[in-house]
Parts: structure tokens; sequence; C-alpha cells
């Protein structure tokens, strides 16, 4: 069924409002991943808030979709998501990376519910999706994995022999997105060691690869709906994304890989998101 | 050792649905019986011991208790990382299964030799490390894995080991045992040195001399109230082990010994820091690393 304008434009509110709780928690913490936790806001918010199955009353819900966050570092994305989504109190947010929390740097799995893995490590995150998969399979479950990558983390060996076993056990119930960004902790992935043409490569790895603009609601929600249908193969989708994308403050500046926003550009960037100038 | 691991593997899973097993392409001529009685339940995931790791824990996580098998080097230290973050960290019921303890590997050369695994799985919170001295510490030890929560390390020797125990000893996860008493000298074995340890207590006992032989097949956690009640008798305690002097059994003693503040004659026999580059067989090597000089 196709998704309706109205639909769209909620998941789009909901990508913003998501976008202005990842810039409030970072600059309160003043330490974390802004440019990679932006970018994939609104992969992340058509999974939660479109397709994917979960009851945040109940984390261990056998029947929920299993998520993955393979780059680990984006952490404030996923913390708000789960947040957003009634996993934990909203108010939970502020506490990133302080004292206590349960917000730790890179998601614990041990500490908070709703985090499925503990990543942080990248590289690691699709092997354990296989391994999900696999089970579901196995058990005959209709449970679906959805696995979030980035676009630098490919340069990890692990991932191509996941690549490999994900095709090789013809797991449909995966789905695999990576947010191809660009751009990588010392600069721009293309400089630093090259991984185009990532779709010819999934592809050649036995994979359907579906290549879609990551910050098209509209794009991502299609995808996510037609990977469902794929038989007899897992799904890769790569979004093209803009690292740090929602203010002209981050949007593809490699310094926002690691550091967070000052106060004057966090006000800059409310701004323009509350005016809906990004889309 | 690594049939009557297998053995109990089947055993199990002819009532327990949960028993996975994975390899990393190294089932050939010790899993075969595995695959055809659960062929549902035996992956070889190929030769990518990584993802291999990554696979067992989402199959621990949905439930399911996953032996990964291989070569030691191959299944501890190749996929360090991702055993410390998809088994430590997140305490899954995953359980590393390496054969090939110390030299049993012999002429296959040092690549294929595992005398550092021990120090580095005991460096892993929430790790167990079970090093079996005969097969019938395998089967004790493999059988008490069923119930176990967190990962565990299995070292095993290879094949054809003698039985030092009877099917009367007690054996458990995290416990000495002693297989002989003796006043004058305290002897602590892991993993494959058992049966050389009770061979030269017997030779200690020709010259008038008393050792006791402790197998330890848990590294981790190591029983300390065992090795104290040593300490408090005030006998020299010798550890002997196939494994670089850094980290392993001795060391583990060495440290209980530290800790309890009293002063004991202490030695530790192991591999002298170093890699065997000569060829030849696992009782050449052990002799030309001095593993096999009994000290008087």
């Amino acid at each position: 069924m196709a998704v309706t304008e109205q639909q769209l434009q909620t998941l789009k509110d909901r990508a913003r409002r998501i976008r202005i709780d990842i810039l409030k928690m970072l600059t309160d913490c003043g330490s974390g991943h802004t440019g990679g936790s932006l970018s994939a806001a609104d992969i992340a918010t058509a999974l939660y808030f479109y397709k994917m199955k979960y009851d945040p009353r109940k984390p261990g819900w056998k029947e929920r979709d299993n998520f993955i966050l393979s780059k680990g570092h984006a952490a404030p994305l996923l913390y708000t998501v789960l947040a957003q989504a009634g996993y934990f109190e909203h108010a939970e947010l502020c506490t990133l990376r302080k004292i206590g929390s349960r917000l730790q740097g890179h998601p614990d799995s041990k500490c908070l519910p709703g985090v499925e893995i503990s990543t942080g490590s990248l590289g690691q995150g699709l092997s354990v999706a296989n391994g999900l998969a696999l089970a579901h399979k196995l058990d005959k479950a209709p449970n679906r994995v959805y696995a979030l990558l980035g676009d630098g983390e490919l340069q990890e060996g692990q991932i191509w022999e996941a690549a490999m076993t994900a095709a090789h056990y013809k797991l449909d119930n995966l789905c695999a997105l990576v947010d191809n960004n660009g751009l990588q902790i010392d600069g721009p992935v293309a400089k630093v060691m090259g991984v185009e043409p990532i779709t010819d490569k999934w592809r050649a790895f036995g994979w359907e690869v579906l290549d879609v603009d990551g910050h098209d609601m509209e794009k991502i929600v299609t995808a996510l709906d037609k990977a469902e249908t794929i038989k007899g193969k897992p799904t890769m989708i790569v979004c093209r994304t803009v690292k740090g994308k929602g203010s002209k403050c981050f949007e593809g500046k490699v310094e926002f890989h690691g550091t967070t926003p000052t106060k004057e550009e966090l006000a800059t960037a409310m701004k323009e998101l509350e005016e809906g100038v990004c889309k | 050792m690594r049939t009557t691991f297998v053995n109990c593997l089947i055993d199990r899973a002819k009532i327990d649905n949960r028993i996975f097993v994975i390899t990393p392409d190294m089932g050939f001529s010790v899993l075969e019986k595995f695959k055809e009685q659960f062929p549902q339940r035996f992956l070889n995931v190929g030769i990518a011991e990584q993802n291999a790791i990554g696979v067992a824990a989402g199959l621990a996580l949905s439930g399911k208790i996953v032996y990964v098998y291989s070569i030691i080097p191959f299944v501890t230290m190749r996929c360090f990382e991702q055993v410390r973050i998809d088994l430590a960290y997140m305490n899954t019921n995953v359980r590393l299964v390496g054969v090939g303890a110390g030299l049993a590997y012999g002429p296959a050369g040092a690549t294929h030799h595992a005398i550092e695994d021990i120090a580095i799985m005991r460096a892993l919170p929430n790790m167990t490390v079970c090093c079996p001295g005969d097969p019938v510490e395998v089967r004790a030890l493999i059988n008490q894995s069923f119930a176990h929560k967190g990962p565990i390390y299995f070292r095993l020797n290879k094949n054809g080991e003698t039985c030092i125990h009877d099917d009367s000893a007690r054996i458990e996860i995290g416990k000495a045992i002693t297989v002989k008493e003796g006043k004058d000298i305290a002897l602590i074995t892991t993993s494959n040195m058992l049966e050389q340890g009770l061979h030269w207590v017997k030779e200690w006992s020709l010259q008038g001399k008393q050792a006791a032989l402790i197998s330890m097949p848990t590294v981790k956690p190591i029983d300390t109230d065992a090795i104290l009640q040593l300490i408090n008798r005030n006998i020299p305690i010798i550890t002997l082990e196939e494994h670089n002097m850094i980290g392993g059994l001795g060391s583990a003693v060495a440290e209980v010994i530290a800790d309890a503040g009293k002063a004991v004659v202490f030695k530790r026999i192991a591999i002298q820091d170093v890699y065997s580059h000569l060829v030849g067989s696992q009782q050449l090597l052990r002799s030309k690393l001095g593993l096999d000089r009994r000290p008087i």
C-alpha cells in the first residue's frame, strides 16, 4: 500500500523533531557524533515510525523486528528515536554521556531497553544481524532484521564476510541500509579509502540493491516496502545522504563527525529546522 | 578430546534444539556426525572467523546455545575483538571450542600453535576459560556448559588422549581436581599437561617424594580456595602448562599467591616467551622448549 501524503508529512515532521533533539542533546553534552546522527535521521525515522514492528512497553517482545545500529557512533540518533518511540522518558535524553547515565557514548545493550546489541566498533553489526535473521528463518518466524551501516564502515573487511554470508543463506528477512554521507573522521571517504561503486559491490555479492536519496522520505519508505517483497536474497538500500543534514552549520562539514555544536550554532540550526528551511 | 566433545554435543542436541554448531570451515573429520544428524543446526560459515562470531552472537541473542569450533588461533585471536564485544561484553551464550592446545599442531608450525590463548581469553570479563586435561574432563565440562550462562572458551588438545580420571571423579567448572594427594610438593597442571604431570608424580614417588597432583581444568575463574589450601600447607607449588609463561595458569596461580601475602616456594613451568621455529612433533617441541624437564 502506497504511503499517503499525510503520512509523509507526519514522518517529515518527526524527522525534524528528531534532528532538534539530537542537536540539543549534543550541544548540552559537549561531546558526541553530530554529522552521522543527522545524516541518518530520515532513515531511522522511516524505520521506527513507518516500517518496524515493536512495542516499547515490551522491549523483548518476541515478534518485534530487530534494529542493529552498526555505525554505533550515531548513538544520539538511536537514543532520540527510542525516546520518541516511548522506550524511555524523553527527559533522559539530556543525560547523554553524563555520569551514571544509561546513554553511553556508544550503545550498550545491557543498559538501555530497545538497544538490541552493543556497538561502537565498526564493521560488526551486520554479522550479528545475520545471526538474528538466520534464527528467525530457522524458527519460521516472520520477524525482519534491519541494520544501519556507515559508508566509511564499508572499509571494514568483516562487512564483506557478512555480505557474503547473508546472500549465501538467502536472508530475505534482512535489510541493510548504508548511510552514504561521503565523509569519515579524517576526510572524504573517496579520498581516505574509496568504497564506490557501492551498489555494484553489493549486487556482485548477491544482494538486491536499491539506490535512494536518503533525505527523500517517500523514496526511503517506498524502498523499505519494496525490500519486504524481495525473496531469496537480502536487500541493501544505499541511501545517498548529506553529513550533518538539517542545518547549513553542519552540512558537508567533516569537522562535525565527532564534534558538537556551539550554543550559537544550535540557535541557528533550531531556527532553520523550526522554520522548515531544510526538508 | 574433540571426539568426546562432538559426542557430548550430539547427545545433548537430541533433546535440546537450542544447540547449534558453527565452524569457519574446520569441521573436516570431526563435525560430520553432528552435521548428518542436525543439518539445520550446523553451519559452515566459510573461512571468515570474525563474521562467524557475530553470527553466533545473533543466534545466541535469539535463545540458541552456539558452539563455534575451529583451530585455537583462528577461533580466539583472528576474531578477538568480536569475541570481546559480541560474547564477553554482551555476555552471550556462545562457546568457543578451540582444538590444538599449545603445541598440538606440532609440525604445522607456529601459525597453528596456541601459546597465548589462555592469557587473552582470561583477560575478558564474563569469559570462563576451560582447559580440560583428558577426555573425562572434556565430557564433564561440556555437559555442564549446556546450563551455563555467558560465554565459555574450551581449549582442547586434539585426539587420542589417555583418560587419566575414572568416571567417579568429581569435575566441576571452576573447581580444581585433586588427582593424587601428597605432602612434599604440589604440582598443578592444566590442559594437555595432565598426563605428563601424572608421570612426574610417579617419578617423584620413586625418589621417595610424595607429590600432590592437581588438575586445573578451569583457569578462569581459578579455584582460589584450592590454591590457598596449598599455600597454607606451605609446600612448594609448581605449575605446568603448554602455554606461554605470560598470562596462563602460572600467572593465575601467582596472582592468588601474591594476593595471599604469604611466602611459598613457587615455580612456573611454561614456554619461555618464544615461538617455536623448529619443525617437529608436539613431544619433540615440548622437549626443545623445556616443558618435559622435571624439577628435582
